[in-house]
């Protein structure tokens, strides 16, 4: 639980004039799971991108395991262990179950793809009797879980989980943070982007709060569920 | 045109069950309006040229009269409702069909008694006389108001009662139909295979020796026909859809005796036809072979390729100057002969060519999506025309002289040369590499290539965060393709014996995607049945087809077919499983209806 698997140093992003991230500093430590808060427009979507190598800072590095990333492909970011849930699961709706939790794998080829398949099903035993099913005809929280089982295939070393409570009804958020502490539990370092800041709370051992591509707080969450200052402005709360 | 009848089942929503004036004066004005337009275009005084049953019909009628019928039948399938299985036509529904075909015809009547004054020659150039004459009967407009009214009333009754009769009857009676028709259009072909295999007597009793099918034999073909759908009713499509829920060996079984039995066609068939007719399927595959490059591009990577002739001209190109002795700035004067070193070089220096094309133009156009991409490789395939046509390059490429003497090739399989001048032997010889492409595109459809083909296809941008190289998949997806391209280009410039760069004009991209979208996009035998009915049937850009008198409306029915596939089967003819859920996903997906993200949406601001 001490050394950094995904660290942010100094990342100014732009988008042409637009300065989107400024001055971001973030550090996540193996077997952690950190969040970023946010609003519309604050830039978490920006930081995955800067992550994942589809957007290159301006300056400042992305480091992955202590290794720095800054500059390269999607691909190598990817094989170096980070792998992400896109917003809305995002599955290949029209490929099969199996078909979309190979694709997870894809860049480690066919190699130990049935015992990967094996850790999936343990996790989510529901996805293995759907597994010849195409993907788009799956109930929402079942897409769920395959979005999560299409990025553990990948064997990351950290899991970017972006928006998880975007678009699915209450009960299926709560089912979802439960994935999302199973799988940490099951070793996974997980960095949570959300906007709904009490559910991520609730499970996240630290959280970072951006605002117009600034870091305004970093705390533990139990502080940061406790800052009177966050209680008002993103927990919803009449003082 | 028989065969629209069949497919153009109207949708569940237009049931209704009272008839509707409103509508049948509708339905009844439009289908006067395609009659018209089938007599202005000329449609219906050319193809009177070719009798198709002696001495009853012609396809100039064909192409006019299937309008009642194809009416009546759809303003009566408005009365059917959509759970109703048929049975017996009601009185209704045949009225309905009727006054259809009567509105129909008193319109192209009307058509016909303006345009026989002369008064639109200007801009219909091909209303003479003789069209007025045809449409008459040469009896005058009296007489052809009770063909028009009453005969176009009763073809409308046909129709309408078609739409009530059980799927059962109408299967039968449109299949005899589709037959016969089908019969009487490719009698050369039916006719050259029937005298090789001795039956001679049976193409004697068929077709008249002047072309056109004999009345009885017409007859026997329609009750055979009749009777062997009535008997099979659906029995292949039952029988394609237990193949396909085949797992594991049982599916390779059948996949083995299917590809098996393609190879035996592939090598019997075009010992058994004659010259005309090889020469044709000699197109048909140099144009399957080009669209199973595509089906790669388009189909599997779903990269809207338009400008796709650019690697068959290469190929073309590169044989052409290596081989022809007055290929202008050099004439290395290798023979594409596969049993020495020659042909291995020249087949290696095609492969580099293509290539490279295809990294050339892919590099700048491939991180364009969708439309973009279209127009781009539109503009990068006239620009390797225009390059080939230049000024500049015509010391190497002869300019529009282009290259000429290209010599004959050597297989070393066949005793022959292959040459233009023996169809059977380019036959053979395209025959090889649509093995091999065949073979290629059902490997990498099976691929982990292929599997990130679809996933890019999905979501571009998903597929790229799990670690996918959509610029290295896109590109190698375009230089498959184009390396599949450069080998028909190769068998072309053999075929030809020479290349120009207006062989390579946009029209064969075009052609190429539209064989590959009626086939069924990422569908092998697809491709197949599509180039088969495109190529061999109408023609390609400059070859003829088995219909030659549809060498100039050509174009009109490519667009035609195209529209009406867009609307009604955009899976193509032979649709692959996955494409047609693809576009039928409404059906099936339940997110289009009962997707929780719908649901909460508004939940959007809840943080």
């Amino acid at each position: 639980m001490n050394e950094p698997v995904l660290e942010f140093r100094g990342i100014n992003t732009h988008y042409g004039p637009v300065h989107m991230l400024k001055d971001v500093d973030i550090d996540i430590k193996a077997g952690e799971i950190v969040c970023l808060l946010g609003g519309n427009a604050s830039g978490k979507t920006t930081t995955l991108k800067t992550i994942l190598g589809m957007v290159t800072p301006t300056t400042g590095d992305v480091l992955v395991n202590g290794e720095v990333m800054t500059g390269s492909s999607t691909t190598d970011v990817v094989a170096a262990g980070v792998s992400m849930v896109p917003e809305n699961r995002r599955l290949f709706k029209r490929m099969t179950v199996l078909e979309n939790l190979e694709i997870g794998a894809y860049l480690r080829g066919g190699e130990g793809l049935e015992a990967d398949l094996e850790r999936i099903f343990d996790l989510f035993p529901r996805v293995k009797e759907r597994l010849g099913q195409k993907a788009g005809t799956l109930s929402g929280g079942e897409q769920q879980m395959v979005a999560v089982g299409r990025a553990l295939m990948a064997r990351p070393q950290v899991l970017l989980m972006d928006e998880p409570s975007m678009g699915l009804a209450p009960v299926l958020v709560k089912q979802n943070f439960d994935i999302i502490q199973q799988i940490n539990e099951a070793g996974t370092t997980v960095f949570v982007v959300e906007q709904n800041a009490k559910m991520a709370l609730s499970i996240a051992d630290r959280g970072y709060v951006l605002v117009t591509g600034r870091i305004v707080l970093a705390d533990t969450a139990e502080a940061l569920l406790a800052n009177p200052e966050m209680r008002t402005a993103y927990l919803g709360e009449v003082e | 045109m028989a065969t629209v009848v069949e497919s153009a089942l109207p949708g569940p929503e237009l049931a209704k069950a009272a008839p509707n004036p409103a509508k049948i004066a509708r339905r009844g004005l439009l289908g006067g309006l395609v009659g018209a337009f089938v007599i202005a275009i000329g449609m219906f005084q050319t193809f009177d040229g070719r009798i198709l049953i002696v001495p009853v019909l012609s396809l100039g009628f064909v192409a006019l009269y299937w309008v009642p019928v194809l009416f009546g039948f759809l303003a009566s399938s408005d009365l059917r409702a959509p759970s109703d299985p048929g049975g017996r036509p009601s009185v209704a529904q045949v009225a309905v069909g009727a006054s259809t075909g009567a509105l129909a015809g008193a319109a192209v009547w009307l058509f016909g008694l303006i345009f026989s004054t002369g008064s639109l020659s200007d801009i219909f150039i091909r209303l003479t006389e003789r069209a007025s004459e045809l449409l008459t009967f040469g009896r005058g407009f009296g007489f052809a108001l009770i063909v028009l009214v009453g005969g176009w009333a009763l073809l409308g009754a046909i129709g309408g009662a078609l739409a009530g009769a059980s799927p059962r009857l109408r299967h039968a009676l449109v299949g005899a139909v589709v037959w016969t028709f089908g019969a009487a259009v490719l009698e050369l072909v039916v006719e050259d295979v029937l005298d090789e295999v001795g039956l001679s007597f049976v193409s004697r009793f068929l077709y008249e020796i002047n072309g056109g099918m004999k009345i009885p034999g017409a007859i026997v073909v329609m009750v055979l026909a009749g009777l062997a759908s009535w008997a099979f009713r659906g029995g292949f499509s039952r029988a394609r859809t237990r193949i396909r829920n085949l797992e594991g060996p049982a599916r390779r079984k059948y996949g083995l005796i299917g590809g098996a039995g393609a190879l035996v066609v592939i090598v019997v068939l075009p010992m058994l036809l004659g010259s005309l007719v090889n020469e044709l399927l000699a197109n048909v595959a140099l144009f399957l072979l080009m669209g199973l490059g595509l089906n790669i591009v388009i189909g599997y990577a779903g990269l809207l390729d338009l400008g796709y002739v650019a690697f068959f001209a290469v190929g073309a190109y590169t044989t052409a100057i290596l081989t022809s002795p007055i290929s202008p700035r050099f004439a290395p004067m290798l023979t594409l002969d596969f049993t020495t070193i020659d042909g291995w070089i020249i087949f290696g220096t095609v492969l580099l060519a293509a290539t490279l094309a295809g990294i050339l133009i892919g590099t700048p156009v491939i991180r364009m999506r969708g439309d973009y991409l279209a127009i781009v490789t539109l503009g990068f395939g006239e620009i390797v025309r225009i390059l080939f046509l230049s000024d500049w390059l015509a010391p190497t490429f002869g300019g529009a002289q282009g290259v000429r003497q290209i010599p004959p090739a050597e297989l070393g399989l066949v005793g022959v040369e292959i040459a233009g001048i023996n169809p059977q032997s380019i036959v053979y010889f395209v025959a090889v590499f649509v093995v091999i492409a065949v073979y290629v595109s059902y490997r990498l459809s099976k691929s982990r290539l292929g599997r990130a083909w679809s996933a890019l296809r999905e979501d571009e941008s998903v597929a790229e965060a799990m670690g996918i190289d959509t610029v290295k998949v896109k590109l190698l997806a375009f230089v498959i393709g184009a390396i599949l391209a450069s080998f028909a280009g190769m068998v072309f410039a053999v075929k030809v014996g020479s290349v120009f760069p207006n062989s390579f004009a946009l029209l064969v991209s075009i052609i190429v995607l539209v064989v590959v979208i009626v086939g069924g996009m990422g569908n092998i035998p697809g491709v197949a049945v599509g180039a088969l009915v495109l190529i061999g049937v109408l023609g390609g850009p400059t070859q003829p087809g088995v219909l030659q008198e549809f060498q100039e409306f050509k174009l009109l029915i490519y667009g035609a077919l195209l529209v009406f596939m867009m609307l009604k089967r955009p899976e193509g003819l032979l649709p692959s499983v996955r494409r047609s859920r693809e576009l039928h996903q409404d059906e099936f997906l339940q997110d289009a209806w009962l997707d929780p993200a719908d649901a909460t949406e508004s939940d959007e601001d809840r943080a």
